[in-house]
């Protein structure tokens, strides 16, 4: 559809959403930025394509996602060694502070398989239905509601649940699966 | 931390993926709170500007889409 006013207005009323998802994502302000800006600009270029009355958060957040992906697979190559270091602080069990800081649960959040994190963020900040997330990520709605689990559960494991010195946060996971799984 | 282990081991009701409900609103809570922080800070101008611009009478995107839109991968069904 042509870019109407009203539809110049949601686009720029979705930006503190897209900035936030993005933020999410990275974990990095001014590359979310970027994300954000570059997903402007191919909404712009490609609004032929957008179906009138169809959900436009989705639309554009699967664009910053596809973006952030390509993006990813890239930058992957070049910063090697830095994601390198991220299994290495998985092994390190989170400090249990009395009161979880922000950092501590952004921290967690990065630790996250890429999958999970994103399916999580989009069900539990977005307020993305499943089928929407599904949409947006591109499979199906199963999918997305096991990675939410999975999320959870991992970061349950990373902040909240004591005793990881008996056993890592994967098995404390596995354990907590297990247990629901009759 | 040693009441909500406490309460986590305790709880007979572990909801969705064996977690409890508590450890479950504390997670999405948090995420909530990340989140909606970067919400409030609303549209940065250099964003506002940008669609304004674009939006101009004439004004074409710096994106040549010229391959057609497919990569995006959206507006599908």
């Amino acid at each position: 559809m042509p870019l109407t006013d009203s539809l110049r207005d949601d686009i720029l009323a979705a930006v503190p959403s897209l900035r936030a998802f993005a933020i999410s994502l990275s974990g990095n302000a001014d590359r979310a930025d970027d994300l954000v800006q570059e997903t402007l600009l191919r909404a712009l270029a490609n609004i032929d394509s957008f179906q009138p009355g169809s959900n436009l958060p989705a639309w554009l957040f699967t664009i910053l996602r596809n973006l952030f992906r390509s993006d990813y697979r890239k930058r992957r190559r070049e910063v090697e060694d830095a994601e390198g270091n991220y299994a290495k602080t998985l092994k390190t069990q989170p400090s249990q502070n009395a009161h979880l800081e922000f950092e501590e649960f952004r921290t967690a959040l990065e630790k996250l398989p890429q999958d999970q994190r994103e399916a999580l963020i989009l069900v539990g900040a977005s307020g993305f239905s499943y089928e929407d997330a599904a949409s947006i990520c591109g499979c199906a709605v199963g999918t997305i509601k096991s990675r939410v689990n999975r999320a959870r559960s991992k970061l349950a494991a990373l902040l909240y649940v004591d005793g990881a010195e008996d056993f890592g946060p994967d098995e404390t996971v596995r354990a907590v699966i297990g247990g629901s799984g009759g | 931390m040693k009441d909500l282990k406490s309460q986590a081991s305790r709880s007979t009701t572990p909801g969705k993926g064996g977690l409890t409900p508590e450890i479950q609103s504390r997670i999405g809570h948090q995420l909530r709170a990340m989140y909606d922080d970067v919400v409030r800070q609303g549209v940065p101008d250099r964003f506002a500007e940008l669609i304004k611009k674009l939006d101009a009478p004439g004004a074409s995107p710096q994106l040549g889409e010229e391959g057609g839109s497919n990569d995006n991968n959206n507006g599908r069904d």
